[in-house]
């Protein structure tokens, strides 16, 4: 995010595009809730009547996929009637030409067609946000996960730039994270392309830098593979060995069926994790690891927040913490890795990393720290691009729509659609096993619209088999008007549902992050 | 913002102007009795506990509501505020089971710490009492509304943090009740169970269903971290008692505040579930059997290297993962560039 979670409530304008806040990020939601009590105009664009649909001024029930079409036409409307912010246009920003060229085509009318969302909507929407004091953009996956989605996140960039409203209290382009440290995961550089702090494999000097630090003579410069390739290099025999520490892509990655054949061709596949998932089940090895309450460390939750974790019961069994188990694993292959506690972890990320090199566990005692904090008494840096942008001037990518790559056919004729539940995560390895929330919530289902359920003679709670090009699942419908009609929706949490055998593994070029959000399908009824 | 000038028991002190006598007592650090009163929260006034003598005044006054004045004279104790208090507290046990022995927020209850403070054994108005059915139909919260005491607080949490409007005051007189729609059941509300009106109930009548039943309020320690679930980032309590968590319970979290979600509160039972993994397991002839940490050590080492050696670096490959620690990421990241020699690594941050 570049702006803080607090700094929702403050916000005149929100845009909420493929985010089902309430379910996903329900504290966060309570911001947004805030904001409109406070009188804020709340836009959500989903094709779902979600939660947070049902408490906007504006729904956009968007046609999945369309995001593109969508975004560039609020572009448009501001342009054409003068609405942006000229001033920061002008001073903060690059190749503002070619973006106004490209969206030039995207007119309401143009993009009502490809989105079916009424013109006369798209140009409030556009009037609102451009004229708001602060408006902020939030989403989450039902941005990013699809084919183009790189060039929604583009999309969305260049329309908060267009109004200037980023590098300020209350506005900027704000991505919802969905797991406690994925924003952590990504700063430790447990991505191909960089190291920590978003420092690249192919720079030399970063590269020696890190040599130096960890006593090797060379570390390697090519960039490795996303977790689509790992799989797809697996299965041709490319990637022998795979070591998975606390994922189960069995059930998360899509196209399962895939995933598992892909795994059971690994020569050797070790999995670390505090259950055996459905991953774990075709380890040759096992490892047992602590869970979040039996050891120390930092969690950076989606406003870039570094915030202690800290140890409060002993790990079951002879399971381990995982940094305990990696460095047992390091030393077992002839490398010294040795730290007593985690504080010696990070006194050495902080080191090697500038956006962390004024963390350390001393200050956190005291809260948490949000990154960019480069020296010790640095206060942190909640809010991006106040003045300037990370790369100088914000660059406009104008982007194109391109549709989904599986459309409906008459073969499969849905559209499906896969996201979170309340009182769910996941691949639901913990939230299965609480001994409360499956409980309460112990079966998935299919969304289904009537008039779909009308003319496939579905009845409400029917167990039926859903079917696409890749798998099929048999799960309960539930007849409701939340989804629209053509469009059917489930989670991923359950693996007596796993969907995922279902979804298209496509990907998006530049992030390789998979279309999860729309696949084409069919539902039948079992005789 | 103006200083207003005041006095509090005989001590003088300046506050800002708008501020309420509770907040210039808290200054003076006076205690002051509260039950309705939340800071975070609108101000109905209604509990009546933390009335105070003004000067001048004809009515004692409720002093988290009243705005203090300059030159005003005020006493947090005086023999009427005291009589106030316990007369309030009689009425409220009157009406209130006597079961603090089996009560499951025995300990951490304003209740019984006004009664004990002021010395009020029992209610001493004789006559009708509430009967309600306990509300145990979830797996979340248990409500005991014989137990409500009608502060309000939960209908207020709900309405301005939480923004559900779940429950709210129903009927009339003494027979009010706090209650959802129609007075049905929670579960069968569009409650989502975030729990965040039993984090501001001062009594027994709204409890954590795992957390009371299994450790009385003096037996656990708190241990404060980061929520394990999505993104945010919220921070709460572990409740650790014999080496066990046996509840999560509200702090003041940096991004949350005392709000958490259904998960965070309630999602902490897989810690301690029986299908934890708990000793290494090394598959033989298809079936994983367990085995020692230094066996699965040596042969995932063993294994690795071989791979390495034979088929070069990059026919390695890793998945850290976005749900452990940061110090975690780092050290697979050495391990996978330092040790395994490839940049062949990546997480779910995609899913």
């Amino acid at each position: 995010m570049t702006n803080p979670i607090s700094d929702i409530a403050g916000a005149d304008f929100i845009l909420a595009i493929g985010t089902n806040t309430t379910e996903s990020h329900p504290i966060i939601s309570l911001q947004v809730k805030k904001a409109v009590r406070n009188g804020a105009t709340l836009v959500v664009v989903d094709p779902r009547k979600t939660e947070i649909a049902g408490l906007a001024h504006y729904h956009l029930p968007i046609k999945s996929g369309s995001d593109i079409a969508l975004l560039n036409s609020l572009a448009h409307v501001i342009i054409a009637e003068e609405l942006w912010n000229k001033e920061f246009v002008a001073s903060r920003t690059e190749d503002f030409d070619a973006f106004k060229e490209t969206v030039a085509r995207y007119t309401p009318e143009y993009a009502e067609k490809i989105t079916s969302v009424a013109a006369q909507t798209i140009r409030e929407v556009a009037r609102g946000y451009a004229g708001a004091k602060n408006a902020t953009i939030l989403y989450t996956m039902g941005v990013t996960q699809h084919i183009c989605g790189t060039h929604n996140v583009f999309a969305i960039a260049n329309l908060a730039m267009l109004c200037g409203q980023v590098g300020k209290p209350h506005s900027g382009v704000n991505p919802l994270r969905g797991q406690n440290n994925v924003q952590g995961a990504c700063d430790m550089g447990a991505l191909p392309n960089v190291l920590t702090g978003y420092q690249s494999v192919a720079a030399d000097e970063v590269r020696a830098k890190f040599a130096a630090a960890w006593g090797v003579k060379e570390l390697p410069a090519r960039p490795g593979l996303t977790v689509g390739e790992m799989m797809e290099a697996a299965e041709h025999g490319k990637v022998k060995g795979m070591y998975i520490m606390g994922e189960n892509p069995v059930l998360s990655d899509p196209d399962a069926g895939h995933v598992v054949r892909a795994l059971e061709k690994l020569e050797f596949l070790v999995v670390q994790d505090i259950f055996l998932t459905e991953t774990a089940r075709l380890a040759d090895v096992v490892l047992p690891a602590a869970s979040f309450a039996e050891k120390d460390g930092t969690f950076t939750n989606t406003e870039r927040r570094v915030q202690r974790v800290r140890k409060a019961v002993e790990p079951v069994g002879e399971a381990r913490a995982d940094w305990e188990i990696i460095c047992a694993v390091a030393r077992a292959m002839g490398y010294p890795m040795n730290y007593s506690t985690p504080a010696e972890i990070m006194a050495e990320i902080a080191r090697l990393t500038p956006s962390y090199g004024g963390i350390s566990y001393e200050r956190l005692e005291k809260g948490g720290l949000v990154w960019p904090c480069p020296v010790l008494d640095h206060p942190g840096t909640p809010v991006l691009h106040v003045g300037k942008f990370a790369r100088g001037l914000g660059k406009f990518h104008p982007v194109e729509y391109v549709p989904p790559a599986e459309q409906p056919d008459e073969q499969f004729p849905l559209v499906l659609s896969t996201g979170r539940r309340h009182f769910h995560y996941h691949t639901g390895t913990m939230t299965l096993r609480t001994g409360a929330l499956e409980v309460y919530y112990p079966e998935e289902y299919l969304e289904v619209n009537p008039a779909d359920a009308c003319v496939l003679n579905l009845e409400n709670w029917e167990k039926v088999r859903v079917v696409s090009r890749r798998g099929e699942v048999e799960v309960r419908v539930c007849i409701t008007d939340r989804v629209p009609a053509g469009l059917v929706f489930t989670s991923f949490h359950f693996p007596e549902v796993a969907i995922n055998k279902l979804t298209n593994p496509v990907r998006d070029a530049i992030a390789k992050i998979p279309e999860l959000k729309v696949c084409a399908v069919r539902i039948e009824k079992i005789a | 913002m103006a200083e207003v000038n005041l006095i509090i028991n005989d001590q003088k002190v300046a506050v800002p102007e708008g501020s309420t006598i509770l907040e210039a007592a808290q200054k003076l650090n006076i205690f002051i009795p509260t039950l309705c009163y939340d800071p975070e929260l609108s101000r109905p006034a209604s509990c009546r506990i933390c009335v105070v003598e003004v000067k001048g005044s004809k009515n004692l006054v409720p002093s988290c509501a009243a705005l203090v004045r300059e030159g005003m004279v005020v006493y947090t104790d005086s023999p009427p505020v005291i009589e106030a208090r316990k007369t309030i507290l009689d009425l409220l046990l009157s009406n209130h089971p006597e079961d603090c022995l089996t009560c499951g927020r025995n300990g951490d209850c304003r209740l019984q710490d006004y009664a004990y403070l002021y010395g009020v054994r029992r209610g001493t108005f004789g006559g009708e009492k509430h009967s309600y059915a306990l509300e145990d139909d979830n797996p979340f919260i248990v409500r005991d509304m014989n137990k409500c005491i009608l502060c309000g607080k939960c209908v207020r949490m709900c309405a301005e943090v939480q923004g559900k409007n779940v429950v709210d005051f129903a009927y009339r007189g003494f027979h009010t009740k706090i209650a959802p729609a129609m007075d049905t059941t929670l579960s069968q509300s569009d409650c989502v169970f975030c729990g965040n009106c039993v984090a501001v109930c001062p009594v027994g009548a709204l409890q954590e269903k795992g957390l009371r039943k299994s450790a009385r309020t003096w037996e656990v320690k708190k241990v404060r971290t980061t929520c394990p679930y999505c993104g945010t980032g919220c921070n709460f309590d572990l409740n650790v008692k014999d080496g066990k968590v046996v509840g999560v319970t509200s702090c003041a979290g940096e991004v949350n505040g005392r709000a958490l979600c259904v998960k965070g509160r309630f999602g902490y039972g897989f810690i301690h579930h029986p299908d934890r993994l708990t000793r290494p397991l090394i598959k033989k002839d298809g079936v994983l059997k367990e085995a020692s940490w230094e066996e699965a050590i040596n042969l995932v080492a063993a294994r690795m290297g071989a791979i390495k050696e034979k088929y070069g670096p990059d026919a390695l490959s890793v998945l850290a993962s976005a749900r452990c620690t940061n110090e975690e990421n780092y050290l697979l990241s050495k391990l996978t560039r330092a040790v395994f020699g490839t940049n062949n690594i990546d997480h779910c941050a995609r899913l």
